[in-house]
C-alpha cells in the first residue's frame, strides 16, 4: 500500500516536472515588422529560456484581432499610444501595466510620462512606450527643391507621381497643412467635421495626382525605388532605408511639421504570461538591444542610452531629415476619442469613391 | 412494436447518426455565424460598450449613395466577368470535350488546372509584375519601339476584369466539359444532315443541351467574382471599388462590425436574389443546374 503510494507520488511528480520542461515558456508577441528581429529573439531566449512567437500586424488589425477574442491569444501587443485608451474604453481588451515591474531608469523620461498619460483610463496606465517615429514626406530630391509641404502632394509638378495612404494620418496631415489644428478639435465633433470636409474637398480635387494609395511599407518602397512615384507621404524609416540605396531619395519633415507617433507595449486582457511580457519589455529597453531593434526597424526607441550604439549611416540620415526646429515642430498624436474614426471613415470612403 | 417498425426506427437512427457530422457542420459553421452576424447587424453603438436595436446600418446602405453604388458597380462588373468568362471558356471546353483525343485531352485539362496550384495572391502579383509601369510588358513595348514612354496598365477596370476572368476560368471550364462530354455526336451530325449550318447546330442542339452546365458555371463564377477581394483590390488600385472591400474596411479598419455585418447580410441577400433572377430568366432550376 505504502509502496504504491510512493510510486504514484513519484509518477505524479515526474509527470509535473516533465510537463513543465516540455512546456517551455512562450511569449506570444503581436507587433509590427522589424520590432522583434531574430537576433534579439535569440538573445532573449538564451538569457531567459523563453521562446518568443511573433505575429506581425498593424494598429487596426491588432485591435480587431484582440477585440474578436476579447483580449486572448497574445501576451503582449504594440498598438500606437493614441489608439490605446479608446480601444480599452470601448472593448476592454487590455489589462493595466504594473509600473513596479518596469525598469523606468532605461527610458527617455519625458516619453515615458507622456505615454503613461495618454494611455490612462480611470487612473490606470495601460501602455509604456517602445518605438517612436514620424510621418512626413519621402521625396526624390533630384529636382533640387529644398522645402517641402504636404500641399506638394497636390501640386501639378508631381502629377501621377504621388502616393499616400488612404488612412487617418493623411487627413490629419492635410488639415495641418491648411492651417487648421485637428488635434485641438478632437473633442469638438462639429468643428472636426468641418475641418474634415475641407480636407475631403482638397483630396478629391487632386486625386488625379495619385499613382496608387499604398497600404504596406514595402509596397511604398517599391513604388519609390522603381521611380514610379517621386513624392510620397510615408514613415521616416522607409525614407532612410531608401536613402541608403539612393542618395537622391530621403525623408523630409514638411513645413507644417512631421506627425509623431509612439508605439507602445500593452498587455492583452487574457494574456497568459505577464511575467515573460515584463521581462521582454525590460530586455528590449537595454541600450544595446534597443540599438539592434533600431537598425532592424530603422526606427528609434524610447530607450535613453541607445543613441550611442546606433550605426552611423542611420544617425546621419536622421540628422539630414531633422534639425532642431523640425524636431520641435513634430506634432504628436493625442489619444483619439471614440467616434472620430467613424467620421473619418466616411470621408475616406468618399475620397476613395470619387472619380 | 412489431419487428418491421423496430427495424425501421433503427434504420432512421442510423441515418440520423450518419447525417450528424453534416448537420453539426451546417449548424455550427454556417447557420450559427450567420445568425450572429444578423444579430450584430441589427444593433447600434450608443456609447462605450453599450448597444441598442436599430435598423440604422441597413438604412445607411440605402441612403448613402456611395455604398449602393459600390454594390451596383460590383454586381454589374461581376455579371460582365461571368459573360466574358463564358464566351472565352466555351470554345476551350468544346475543344477539350469533343475535339481533343486521349493524352492531349488530359494535358489540356491539366493546363487549365495548373495556374490554380499557386495561391490567388501569387497569381495576382504575377499580373502586377507584368502590367506595372516598370513591368515586363511595358519595357518590352519600349524596346520594340512601339511606345515612347512607359505605359501604366495597372489600376483600371479593364485590368481588374482581365484578372477576374483569369481567376474564374477553371470554374467555368469544368462544368462545361462535363456536360458537353455527354452530348452524343450524332445529334450534331443530325443537325447538319437536316440542312442546318454550324450556327444552327450550336443554337438548336449544343447550347440547349449544355444549358445546365452553362448555368451552374455561371452561378459559381458570378458568386466567386462577387465575393472576390484580392484581385479587384490589388489590380484596381486607387479607383477599385468592390463591395467585399467595403465589408473588410468596416470590420478591420473602422472597427464598425455592425455596419460590416449589415453589408455582409445585404451581399448575401442581394446576390441570392440575382442568382434566382438569372435562373428564372434562363428557365433553369437550381437543383438541375447544380446536379450536373
Amino acid at each position: 500500500m505504502k509502496i504504491t503510494k510512493v510510486i504514484a507520488t513519484a509518477a505524479v511528480c515526474s509527470g509535473v516536472a516533465f510537463s513543465a520542461s516540455a512546456q517551455a515558456q512562450e511569449l506570444r508577441l503581436l507587433t509590427w515588422g522589424g520590432y522583434a528581429p531574430q537576433p534579439v529573439i535569440d538573445l532573449f531566449e538564451k538569457e531567459t529560456g523563453i521562446k518568443v512567437k511573433v505575429t506581425l500586424s498593424n494598429n487596426e488589425d491588432m485591435i480587431s484581432k484582440l477585440r474578436a477574442t476579447r483580449g486572448a491569444g497574445f501576451d503582449l501587443a504594440q498598438p500606437s499610444q493614441d489608439r490605446v485608451a479608446s480601444a480599452q474604453q470601448e472593448f476592454r481588451i487590455y489589462k493595466p501595466v504594473d509600473m513596479s515591474k518596469i525598469d523606468k531608469s532605461l527610458y527617455i523620461q519625458s516619453m515615458l510620462k507622456s505615454t503613461q498619460d495618454s494611455t490612462s483610463v480611470n487612473g490606470k496606465t495601460f501602455g509604456v512606450p517602445h518605438v517612436w517615429g514620424t510621418s512626413g514626406l519621402i521625396v526624390n530630391t533630384a529636382s533640387g527643391k529644398s522645402a517641402y509641404s504636404f500641399a506638394d502632394l497636390c501640386s501639378e509638378d508631381y502629377k501621377g507621381k504621388v502616393s499616400y495612404r488612404l488612412k487617418r494620418p493623411t487627413l490629419i496631415a492635410f488639415a495641418f497643412d491648411m492651417g487648421e489644428d485637428p488635434f485641438a478639435a478632437y473633442d469638438d465633433p462639429v468643428k472636426y467635421e468641418k475641418i474634415l470636409s475641407k480636407v475631403e474637398d482638397r483630396l478629391v480635387s487632386c486625386k488625379g495626382n495619385v499613382k496608387a494609395y499604398w497600404s504596406g511599407g514595402d509596397a511604398l518602397i517599391n513604388l519609390l525605388r522603381s521611380g514610379e512615384v517621386t513624392l510620397a507621404m510615408g514613415w521616416d524609416a522607409g525614407g532612410w532605408k531608401l536613402n541608403k540605396e539612393n542618395k537622391d531619395i530621403n525623408y523630409v519633415a514638411p513645413q507644417s511639421g512631421a506627425l509623431g507617433w509612439v508605439d507602445t507595449f500593452v498587455l492583452p486582457a487574457k494574456g497568459k504570461n505577464d511575467e515573460a511580457a515584463y521581462q521582454w519589455i525590460n530586455f528590449v529597453n537595454r541600450p544595446e538591444i534597443a540599438a539592434l531593434i533600431t537598425s532592424s526597424a530603422g526606427q528609434f526607441t524610447a530607450s535613453a542610452g541607445a543613441a550611442a550604439f546606433v550605426e552611423e549611416g542611420l544617425s546621419n540620415s536622421y540628422k539630414a531629415s531633422f534639425d532642431q526646429a523640425a524636431l520641435d515642430n513634430i506634432k504628436w498624436y493625442p489619444p483619439v476619442p471614440a467616434g472620430l474614426e467613424t467620421l473619418e471613415g466616411k470621408v475616406l470612403d468618399r475620397i476613395k469613391a470619387a472619380q | 412494436m412489431s419487428l418491421t417498425e423496430r427495424w425501421l426506427s433503427g434504420k432512421r437512427v442510423a441515418l440520423f447518426l450518419l447525417l450528424m457530422p453534416l448537420l453539426l457542420y451546417l449548424f455550427f459553421l454556417i447557420l450559427l455565424p450567420h445568425l450572429e452576424i444578423l444579430n450584430i447587424s441589427l444593433r447600434e453603438r450608443v456609447s462605450y460598450g453599450v448597444y441598442e436595436f436599430s435598423l440604422g446600418n441597413y438604412q445607411a446602405f440605402f441612403t448613402e449613395p456611395l455604398y449602393w453604388r459600390t454594390f451596383l458597380r460590383t454586381a454589374v462588373m461581376s455579371v460582365l466577368t461571368t459573360a466574358i468568362t463564358l464566351v472565352v471558356a466555351f470554345p476551350i471546353a468544346w475543344y477539350i470535350a469533343k475535339v481533343a483525343q486521349g493524352k492531349s485531352r488530359s494535358v489540356l485539362f491539366l493546363a487549365c488546372l495548373i495556374p490554380f496550384w499557386v495561391s490567388e495572391l501569387v497569381r495576382t502579383y504575377g499580373w502586377m509584375i507584368l502590367l506595372r509601369e516598370t513591368g515586363v510588358i511595358s519595357s518590352l513595348l519600349q524596346t520594340l519601339g512601339l511606345v515612347d514612354g512607359p505605359v501604366e496598365m495597372l489600376y483600371n477596370d479593364v485590368t481588374v476584369m482581365v484578372g477576374l476572368v483569369y481567376t474564374s476560368m477553371l470554374f467555368m471550364v469544368v462544368p462545361l466539359v462535363s456536360t458537353l462530354d455527354g452530348l452524343d455526336d450524332s445529334l450534331v451530325e443530325a443537325a447538319y444532315d437536316l440542312g442546318g449550318n454550324g450556327w444552327h447546330a450550336l443554337k438548336e442542339v449544343v447550347i440547349p443541351y449544355a444549358m445546365p452546365g452553362i448555368v451552374s458555371g455561371c452561378i459559381v463564377v458570378f458568386m466567386l467574382t462577387l465575393g472576390n477581394y484580392l484581385t479587384p483590390t490589388l489590380l484596381g488600385g486607387k479607383d477599385s471599388l468592390w463591395f467585399t472591400e467595403q465589408i473588410f474596411t468596416q470590420f478591420i479598419t473602422r472597427f464598425n462590425w455592425e455596419q460590416g455585418s449589415a453589408f455582409g447580410i445585404l451581399l448575401l441577400v442581394l446576390s441570392s436574389l440575382m442568382v434566382w433572377l438569372g435562373l428564372k430568366l434562363s428557365r433553369q432550376s437550381f437543383t438541375e443546374a447544380m446536379g450536373r
